[in-house]
């Protein structure tokens, strides 16, 4: 009853013309951000955090700015998913598997559909995570904590496993792309050692790393570019679209298809949120993995499944609802994001913590009260403009082709502000075009350079804790069951191949 | 496309093990450690540095001489196949495209950002494109102001001019 009274408290502040307009303007920022490829979340908040110093100024009170941010956090997971969907480029890593599913749906002819079952798997996501926040934060908090070095390693190796045992890939190449990704995220500095490491060809660029980017960009917006220039062949148009309100609603009507993807994202998306320095990319990548695990169709994954679509667009919203949990109730940030919203919070006068929920209410309620409004501002932004989304599917592939082109190069100096990155990018993009030639498949890779930066600590640590001993990851009470799914979907292409061959003897 | 697959392979398989020789080089400030004496496991510090990236391009490697059994074997799609890797359309495409993509990358160099996208779109959607003049420069024109202002003037992201950087210091003053 009380959380209900405060909540009820919250909503009526939250819905204040004046933080209404910000959560709308923080929302229309973020979908903007979010959308442009090489600018995520964590850009919008970042650049915007002086203004809210001026937003603190005027009201008086951190629940204003902290809205406004939220919102931006907010639009930008929701935005992430349009280039994705439109453009073929993730707009930040956490849209990199919405990519998967939601291209192919659009190159169909479906753009309307996989954009609308983005917006409102986000948004039921985002619900969710919002009704978990309100209602088991400081518990689940606790939980969280629990989640040590080899179990986020075990979930690591889980999400990789899923590639393996359920990709319907090429075996051998599925692996090589796991590890290449992987070995890319170890260039640059060890952290842990401070040893410059795989300095390729003695070019002090890689000193730095390979980041994230470069790779997703190199493979999805020139590779997967080029691939499509040479595979259709000049003059064509992206895909037919008709842009109507009455196809919008058809698919507003037909969601009820992705609500398995869609649970799953939101509920996995939300706990993966809640881990430390994890965030809403492994979340929506592990939810992208899971709903394929468990779907009885998983070969239609990546041919433009929208419970495909759903489970990393809902995961990625409830994330960082999530990742806020961390953030308000521990002091530790969940992801990049939070961290900046954690900084915005200890300059605005706040001590985040365990006691921020009874000493400052009248900050924390408005606050989670905002994260439902902005979630339907979100929605209804969103849903509005699709026609727009979808009339950039409508341009001459000769002048959409240069513009995504441009985009790439633009967004990757964005990112890093660094030449090298760029020159890298398309390197990577055409070898990435003759790979995917040969059938080898190049998500794996993505998603390994997404997580190895997060995996390797987490096995160095677990190893370093046991002194080499790797039953680490087996004893443990969490990390056990992960570990050994994991391995058994790994050994999966094995037993199937066992099972082909006893089949045929018996036939023979 | 038969002969491209294990070409790749063995192009790869030599990159997995260039992988694997570079992970076990020692840091330039300490040349006295041995190659290699960082990949395995050391008492009391854990994983060496080069412990994870050697693991993972030995299984790299790994991956490649399977997929080259797989070749010998006739199992994988692009060994049966008989088409070519790139058709004639395919490597012109190539050429047009790549090309245009690194003449893009070194007009950064000359003409900045802005130059650049410029040149490139007036390239891809006159010369490979084929559109009317008046849309060419339109877009072309159009592109690299909505750059500006949306990465310079409102995100405040600097983006490379080259030798145009004079040209761009009156709008400094106006917008900055």
């Amino acid at each position: 009853m009380d959380i209900l009274t405060s909540l009820m408290g919250g909503f009526l502040v939250a819905l204040e013309p004046l933080n209404l307009g910000l959560a709308v303007l923080g929302v229309v920022v973020g979908l903007f951000v979010g959308a442009m490829p090489g600018l995520g979340s964590v850009n919008g908040v970042a650049i915007l955090l002086p203004f809210t110093f001026v937003i603190q100024s005027m009201t008086g009170s951190a629940t204003s700015p902290m809205i406004f941010l939220a919102a931006i956090y907010y639009g930008a997971m929701y935005g992430g998913a349009i280039s994705s969907i439109t453009l073929g480029i993730p707009g930040a890593s956490t849209a990199v598997a919405t990519t998967f599913d939601g291209r192919p749906l659009a190159l169909k002819g479906q753009a309307d559909r996989a954009l609308v079952t983005a917006a409102v798997a986000s948004f039921i996501g985002g619900t969710i995570a919002n009704v978990l926040f309100t209602a088991f934060a400081p518990p689940l908090a606790s939980v969280a904590l629990k989640f040590g070095d080899p179990e986020i390693f075990a979930l690591m190796l889980l999400a990789f496993a899923t590639f393996v045992g359920l990709g319907g890939d090429d075996i051998p190449k599925t692996i090589f792309s796991i590890c290449i990704g992987l070995v890319l995220a170890t260039v640059g500095f060890d952290i842990v050692s401070g040893e410059p490491r795989l300095i390729f060809f003695d070019i002090t660029g890689f000193s730095h790393g390979v980041r994230f980017l470069v790779l997703a960009i190199g493979v999805y917006g020139i590779g997967e570019m080029i691939w499509t220039v040479n595979s259709s062949r000049y003059g064509s148009t992206m895909s037919e679209v008709n842009v109507s309100f009455s196809r919008v609603l058809a698919s507003i009507r037909k969601f009820h298809e992705a609500w398995k993807g869609t649970l799953i994202g939101s509920f996995l998306g939300f706990f993966v949120g809640i881990l430390p320095a994890a965030g809403a990319t492994p979340g929506s990548l592990m939810s992208y993995g899971v709903a394929k695990m468990t779907s009885r169709n998983p070969e239609e994954y990546g041919k433009g499944s929208v419970d495909g679509i759903a489970a990393p667009e809902a995961a990625n919203n409830a994330a960082s609802t999530g990742a806020m949990l961390p953030m308000m109730t521990l002091g530790i940030p969940g992801s990049p994001t939070t961290a900046v919203l954690l900084a915005g919070m200890v300059i605005w006068g706040l001590q985040p913590g365990p006691l921020l929920f009874t000493t400052q209410p009248d900050f924390v309620w408005p606050l989670i009260g905002s994260f439902y409004v902005s979630n339907i501002v979100a929605l209804l932004v969103n849903l509005a403009f699709i026609p727009l989304f979808l009339w950039m599917l409508r341009m001459p592939f000769t002048i959409l082709a240069p513009l995504i082109f441009v985009l790439s190069l633009v967004g990757t100096f964005a990112a890093y502000q660094n030449m090298f990155d760029v020159w890298l990018m398309v390197l990577v993009g055409i070898a990435a075009f003759f790979l995917r030639l040969l059938d080898y498949p190049l998500a794996p890779a993505v998603l390994a350079i997404v997580l190895g930066p997060i995996a390797e600590p987490k096995l160095r640590q677990s190893l370093l804790f046991s002194d080499g001993d790797f039953s680490i990851f087996f004893t443990r009470p969490i990390a056990g069951p992960i570990t050994i799914i994991a391995i058994i979907l790994i050994l999966l292409p094995m037993f199937r191949l066992i099972r082909r061959k006893i089949r045929g003897n018996i036939t023979t | 496309m038969r002969k491209a697959e294990i070409v790749t392979a063995i192009v790869l398989a030599i990159l997995s093990l260039y992988f694997m020789w570079k992970s076990g080089e020692p840091p330039a400030w300490n040349p006295d450690a041995g190659r290699f004496a960082n990949v395995g496991i050391i008492d009391g510090e854990g994983p060496g540095s080069g412990f994870w990236p050697f693991c993972l391009s030995f299984v790299m490697f790994l991956s490649c001489c399977w997929i080259m059994v797989n070749w010998f074997r006739g199992t994988s799609a692009p060994s049966q196949s008989t088409e070519p890797f790139l058709d004639a359309y395919g490597r012109k495409m190539l050429l047009l495209v790549g090309g245009g993509l690194l003449g893009f990358l070194v007009m950064i160099e000359i003409a900045g950002f802005y130059g650049a996208i410029f040149l490139f779109m007036i390239y891809y959607m006159y010369v490979l494109g084929r559109h009317s003049v008046v849309q060419t420069l339109s877009i072309a024109t159009a592109l690299p102001v909505i750059s500006f202002f949306f990465f310079d003037v409102a995100m405040r992201i600097v983006l490379p001019k080259g030798y145009m950087e004079p040209l761009f210091i009156p709008l400094y003053d106006i917008f900055l």
